[in-house]
């Protein structure tokens, strides 16, 4: 099989778990009492308008509410899949205030596996070579510290010292009034400024389950045989440490970014309200609370389609880095 | 004494662990020659692969010692392989350059996502060779010299996709590249069926003809020294309890150790249902074993007061055939 036809594969697999994915959260969304026109006949009487049981069902068949729920998801799934969202409850076109949240997401998202593998791969590979050293268990404690702190605290305690010390207000991803300005030098730099808080926030809860997966991976690469033949070449350690065994333990670390980039791409909901991050957890959230449905919907299947890309990506990144599952998988 | 290639004298590795000292290897001592094989035998444990690692200094960093003599002969006069460092640039460039090693399972020998053929460049690039292409021809050579069909197609392949048999021929490829003095083959066929077994003995012996090395050959079974081995040493427990000349060992042992091992193998047309014959035990674990026969606690012929007094000398009974047991003092 040509990586190509591999690709076609790994794609036409990703529709049809989203397909089961949007019937799922169109269900669930769907499942609480009373529908939209319940809330609009409620708003209305509040008013004080007088809505009548005609005017009722009228309403029902204009928003397609008095068919089936299977012809309402394929309806809804086929405007979906053109592009239309529909409009919050607000009025606002659903795909435009999910446009404006997409890109953050996606750059705090792999800037944070960036940064996370950039630290966690080095300090694992330390760790192993390391075992039970001082520096050792200095990292575990860092690290576990890091992973038992919860963010949203974190979060709040940096907003605090910032403010109290410097006087800056880091919430947000840009300074009060820069985000209208159209992109200069000024503008990224100022985007550079806010960027690091949240990440500095979401990189010490993930390095440390990274940290400990890649010393005990290394640890147990460093007693295979292959290590001790490469040694009996006359090969110098640090030569045979990257060559091998470290290549060989960074395979479950690849194989995370399939689940980590997912989880930062729908997770970090918290983090995100207390720093004030424009990005699609808080939108959500504020949609859940306010039973806007049209946008719930549309941010969860938002969200599953990013996951989706993310375990894709996993996946080709793993079988372009380790012959035995392209093999296995039949990939030339 | 010119074609000595190794002498090792009264070495002693020993391991630091919480338990105790582990005296993996305790007074080993024997002289190899040029196109001759030495077979080590012994059961699990007795020290024999610990011995190999000595001599290529590949033990455990950590908790490892090394006393004694490893001498590697050279024209310019013999490397005392024990004082070397064994991080230091010497020690670095006798491996693979002049001994070379073997190992048991060559599935897990190589690594899976490294191609066949570059594990074994990697050999000569270390060494010095700076020509890619030139090392590619080279081992395309030498795959097909070690019985590997296809090679210009199997040295672009990875380990896993070979049988076990092929495997075991690209490890013994990449041992012998750089056509080094000593190979060092611990226990090279046990993972092998029967039939793969043979092959790769012959293939040993081959090689060894055409390149005039020594051979170190290590394994648990005495069928194998006896098709491969010159002369034999028989460990246990971190000592040589006899040796001589593989001819005289099989047909004249005097060790109630090697005695018991000869025992121990099934021969065809003995009668069925017969017992095959066993030694009691096992081999107990050398920390700080007692300065005494190591094989008294086991063996048949038990002399309380003299056996388990102190540890017998070698013994001569016959010309190069010495055995340390008190019943030929």
């Amino acid at each position: 099989m040509s990586f190509s036809k591999y690709l076609l594969q790994r794609l036409i697999y990703a529709f049809l778990v989203l397909i089961v994915i949007s019937f799922l959260i169109f269900m669930i969304v769907q499942l609480p009492r009373g529908d939209a026109v319940d809330r609009i006949v409620n708003a209305r009487q509040a008013q004080g308008d007088i809505i009548t049981e005609e005017d009722e069902a009228a309403l029902r068949a204009q928003y397609g509410l008095d068919k089936p729920v299977y012809v309402q998801y394929f309806n809804w799934a086929a405007q979906f899949a053109r592009g239309n969202m529909g409009h919050s409850m607000l009025g606002i076109p659903v795909d435009k205030l999910i446009n404006e949240r997409i890109a953050a997401t996606v750059l705090l998202s792999v800037i944070s596996l960036v940064v996370t593998y950039a630290l966690a791969v080095p300090i694992g590979i330390y760790s192993a070579t390391h075992q039970y050293s001082l520096g050792d268990y200095f990292w575990t404690f860092v690290g576990f510290i890091g992973l038992a702190t919860p963010n949203f605290l974190l979060a709040l305690i940096l907003l605090f010292l910032f403010h109290k010390f410097f006087g800056l207000s880091i919430g947000g991803l840009f300074s009060p009034g820069v985000e209208e300005q159209p992109w200069s030098p000024a503008k990224a730099l100022d985007l550079l400024n806010h960027l690091w808080i949240p990440i500095i926030v979401i990189v010490t809860a993930q390095t440390a389950g990274t940290i400990r997966t890649m010393r005990a991976t290394l640890l147990d690469e460093l007693g295979q045989q292959y290590v001790v033949t490469a040694r009996a070449k006359g090969l110098r350690y640090r030569q045979l440490l990257f060559k091998y065994p470290v290549r060989l333990a960074l395979n479950p670390v690849v194989n995370s970014i399939g689940y980590i980039l997912p989880r930062l791409i729908s997770g970090q909901t918290i983090v995100a309200i207390v720093l004030n991050l424009p990005t699609l957890g808080p939108l959500l959230f504020s949609a859940l609370l306010a039973e806007d449905l049209e946008l719930a919907t549309s941010i969860l299947m938002i969200q599953s389609i990013l996951a989706v890309i993310g375990v894709i990506l996993g996946d080709i990144i793993l079988s372009a880095y380790d012959p035995r599952i392209r093999m296995e998988k039949g990939v030339t | 004494m010119s074609d000595v290639v190794l002498e090792v004298k009264d070495l002693h590795t020993y391991f630091e662990l919480e338990e105790g000292t582990l005296k993996a290897v305790n007074g080993v001592s024997f002289t190899i020659r040029k196109n001759r094989t030495l077979g080590i035998v012994g059961e699990s444990g007795c020290g024999k692969s610990v011995t190999a690692q000595s001599i290529m200094r590949i033990t455990p960093k950590k908790n490892s010692r090394i006393n004694g003599q490893i001498l590697l002969h050279h024209d310019s006069g013999p490397i005392d392989i024990a004082q070397l460092d064994e991080d230091s640039d010497q020690m670095r460039d006798l491996r693979g350059r002049d001994i070379a090693m073997i190992f048991q399972e060559p599935m897990t020998a190589f690594s899976p996502v490294h191609t066949i053929g570059n594990q074994i460049m990697e050999a000569l690039f270390v060494h010095g060779e700076n020509d890619k292409r030139a090392a590619r021809k080279r081992v395309i050579s030498l795959l097909d010299e070690v019985g590997i069909p296809a090679p210009e197609r199997r040295i672009d392949e990875y380990s896993f996709q070979l049988s076990g048999g092929m495997r075991q021929r690209s490890m013994i490829a990449m041992a012998i590249v750089l056509n080094p003095r000593l190979l060092i083959a611990d226990e090279p066929t046990t993972a092998l069926d029967v039939t793969i077994q043979s092959q790769i003995l012959r293939l040993m012996k081959r090689l060894q003809r055409d390149n005039g090395m020594a051979i170190i050959f290590i394994t648990h079974d005495l069928g194998v020294i006896a098709s491969m081995a010159d002369d034999v040493a028989v460990m246990y427990l971190g000592k040589i309890v006899e040796y001589g000349a593989s001819r005289e060992i099989f047909k004249n042992p005097k060790h109630p150790y090697t005695k018991g091992l000869l025992r121990s193998i099934p021969k065809f047309g003995e009668k069925d249902g017969a017992h095959l014959a066993t030694i009691k035990g096992t081999v107990p674990v050398p920390l700080d074993p007692p300065d005494a026969c190591p094989f008294a606690n086991r063996c048949g012929e038990f002399i309380a007061g003299k056996c388990d007094v102190r540890m017998p000398a070698a013994i001569h009974v016959a010309p190069g055939h010495s055995v340390n047991c008190v019943l030929y003092e």
